[in-house]
């Protein structure tokens, strides 16, 4: 769901910085002068692990639906088998493959998420770069405008946007990203108010580059390394969103093949014991979640 | 102090204004034909010309504004389309069932959180650290509807632990009159400590769900502090002057930790107040969320907007409270100095 605001997170860039003026500290082993450093996996083991289970992931929404039968089968003489071997996941009310339909899913709520990150990456830094470099009542402007948004939680505003412009996937896709844009815009604009003080600035000016030219080719590029960690968790809290308005009948409805309306749909099994149809969904939403934070929690971390 | 209080107000007033703006855009100049949005799929042209009269959709655009804006400050939000009652009235019922579940989850979340916050931050770097370091990254990818179900799948459906997601109290059990409007604060007062121990017995599930959640963020960000408060130089002074270890924990470290630690309380409380929609509905608790969740199934916009203007307002308030406290604390603040840390 649900879980889903940067906000009660911290957002990637607070991480960053308390990071690094802890790195000041005096334990950074050095032998002769030099600082040893152990190989990837024992300095990042969670960006391993999370890069692992995203490629299955991957995997599994590219080829998977062409292994397994068609999601939307009905076969009401099998309906609410246990988990088995010919039924992995078990199968539902309908006697649909939990599996099939838990593949077909993975190739749509990770789409989701990582359209949805780089949709607002690129919106909100291209924003936030105006904002921070041209500053000025554009600057003004843009600022009141992302204080009201944050007002909301995104959960919230993806919420009402998508009751008020109706269910779509498509729909949906613009809402969440709509959520999570201001935190872009935050993150680029107070990194390119720092950058644009710098002396390569004056440099560019000199040698004759336009105002535009700096503020995106040279500016924007060395301001967007918060904002890319910041996409890593925003892909994983917008698949916890979708699915999570999906699972209160917002945005994708049923009977599309997506984690959030499974449990939805699963739900009441729950209460009578069959609990494969909601719980394997759900756990598939929580494990690509948890991928992506995995991923943006140590490429946030900044190396002791 | 007085001048801060009165810049902090005023932006909070703006603040407000700029969600009403916005929420009036969004419900109902983008949605195209607001009766028809309204009206929902399956109804006839009677009905959407009904509700195009009833709620002045036919006025110009500026006129609707300016109606919707007086409204909204003079406490009318409007006329849900689903029970036709007063959204402010009906809204302002449900509240206290929902606070009552924040109070207890965020509780929850900061016995659960500093504790660990501390310990990860004074066992830096061992297995202490790494396990509250996954604990947090679990908690911030945690599906609440997904706990929410396995939590009732094994303490209700298995174990019957806990009683199923219905209410608030057993049904057919009479509420304690109403003072606080927390069943467990109220029951308490009027001395029937069975009904308190119903009334947390149903409150478990949802508070757990909830709570593991918003331990993580809390988690988190005493960590970082802690360790930023541990890095300083006045903790080394302290270290080098032989003060012992479990004051410097606490007495430097913590006391000079605790302001952020507030500000992220405040901002999970403030996620509370929107993220509730989905445990109130999982666990049929009777609050704003499951009003919303419920407006939500019949199109009731109006009934919707009136909750996300509550939750903003909420929310701002909320923000004005920390940061006034964060003055209070920090004169610097207030003075307007710049903070170095």
């Amino acid at each position: 769901m649900s879980t889903t605001d940067p906000a009660r997170h911290g957002d990637a860039s607070g991480d960053r910085g308390r990071a690094a003026r802890s790195g000041r500290s005096f334990e950074a082993p050095e032998i002769g002068g030099e600082t040893v450093r152990p190989p990837l996996w024992r300095r990042k083991p969670l960006l391993i692990v999370g890069f692992m289970i995203l490629t299955i992931f991957i995997l599994l929404a590219v080829f998977g639906p062409l292994f397994v039968t068609d999601p939307r089968v009905i076969d009401t003489t099998n309906t609410y088998r246990p988990p088995s071997s010919d039924f992995w996941f078990g199968t539902d009310k309908f006697g649909r493959d939990v599996f099939a339909r838990a593949v077909h899913a993975a190739r749509l709520d990770i789409s989701i998420g990582i359209v949805v990150a780089i949709a607002a990456m690129v919106v909100g830094s291209t924003i936030g770069v105006i904002s921070g470099y041209f500053g000025g009542w554009v600057d003004e402007g843009l600022m009141r405008i992302t204080d009201v948004v944050l007002a909301f939680p995104g959960f919230v505003l993806a919420l009402v946007l998508v009751a008020a412009i109706g269910n779509s996937i498509p729909n949906v896709v613009v809402a969440v990203t709509v959520a999570y844009i201001p935190y872009f815009i935050r993150l680029t604009r107070a990194q390119v108010l720092a950058e644009r003080e710098l002396e390569y600035v004056d440099g560019a000016k000199l040698a004759g580059n336009g105002r535009w030219r700096i503020a995106f080719r040279h500016v924007l590029p060395n301001s967007m390394g918060s904002s890319v960690v910041q996409a890593a968790l925003v892909a994983g809290w917008a698949i916890l969103t979708v699915a999570g308005l999906a699972f209160l009948g917002v945005g994708i409805r049923p009977p599309t093949s997506e984690w959030g309306v499974m449990v939805a749909e699963g739900a009441p099994d729950i209460m009578t014991g069959q609990w494969w149809t909601a719980l394997f969904a759900g756990g598939m939403i929580v494990l690509a979640a948890m991928a992506f934070q995995f991923i943006g929690d140590d490429l946030g971390t900044e190396e002791v | 102090m007085g001048r801060y209080l009165g810049k902090r107000l005023l932006i909070s007033v703006a603040t407000i204004v700029g969600i009403v703006v916005i929420v009036f855009f969004i419900v109902r100049v983008l949605p195209g034909d607001a009766a028809i949005a309204r009206a929902g799929p399956y109804a006839n042209e009677e009905k959407v010309a009904e509700i195009r009269d009833k709620y002045g959709f036919d006025d110009p655009m500026p006129v609707q504004f300016v109606d919707y804006f007086t409204g909204v400050f003079t406490g009318d939000f409007g006329v849900s389309i689903r029970t036709d009652g007063d959204v402010l009235e009906e809204l302002l019922i449900r509240l206290p069932a929902s606070l009552e579940l924040a109070f207890y989850s965020v509780l929850m979340a900061t016995l659960v959180g500093i504790p660990l916050g501390i310990l990860a931050a004074a066992r830096r770097g061992t297995w202490i650290d790494g396990g509250a370091r996954v604990f947090a990254v679990f908690g911030s990818s945690m599906a609440l509807f997904w706990l929410g179900l396995l939590l009732i799948y094994f303490f209700f459906f298995r174990l019957r632990w806990f009683p199923g997601p219905i209410d608030r109290l057993p049904i057919g059990t009479e509420p304690p009159p109403m003072i606080t409007g927390f069943y467990t604060f109220d029951a308490a007062l009027r001395g029937d400590f069975g009904l308190v121990f119903e009334a947390f017995r149903y409150l478990a599930l949802p508070v757990i769900t909830l709570g593991f959640v918003l331990a993580a963020p809390i988690l988190k960000m005493v960590r970082a502090s802690m360790i930023e408060a541990l890095d300083s130089e006045h903790v080394r002074t302290a270290r080098a002057i032989g003060v012992p270890p479990r004051s410097i924990l606490f007495r430097d470290g913590f006391r000079n930790a605790l302001l952020p630690v507030i500000t992220a309380i405040g901002i999970v409380f403030g996620y509370m107040l929107g993220g509730n929609i989905i445990v109130e509905f999982l666990f049929a608790w009777p609050g704003v969320g499951r009003y919303a969740y419920s407006a939500i199934q019949v199109n009731d916009l109006e009934a919707l907007q009136g909750f996300v203007i509550m939750v903003g307002i909420l929310y701002v308030i909320l923000n004005v409270v920390i940061d006034v406290s964060y003055a209070w604390i920090d004169p610097r603040i207030r003075l307007g100095k710049k903070v170095s840390s």
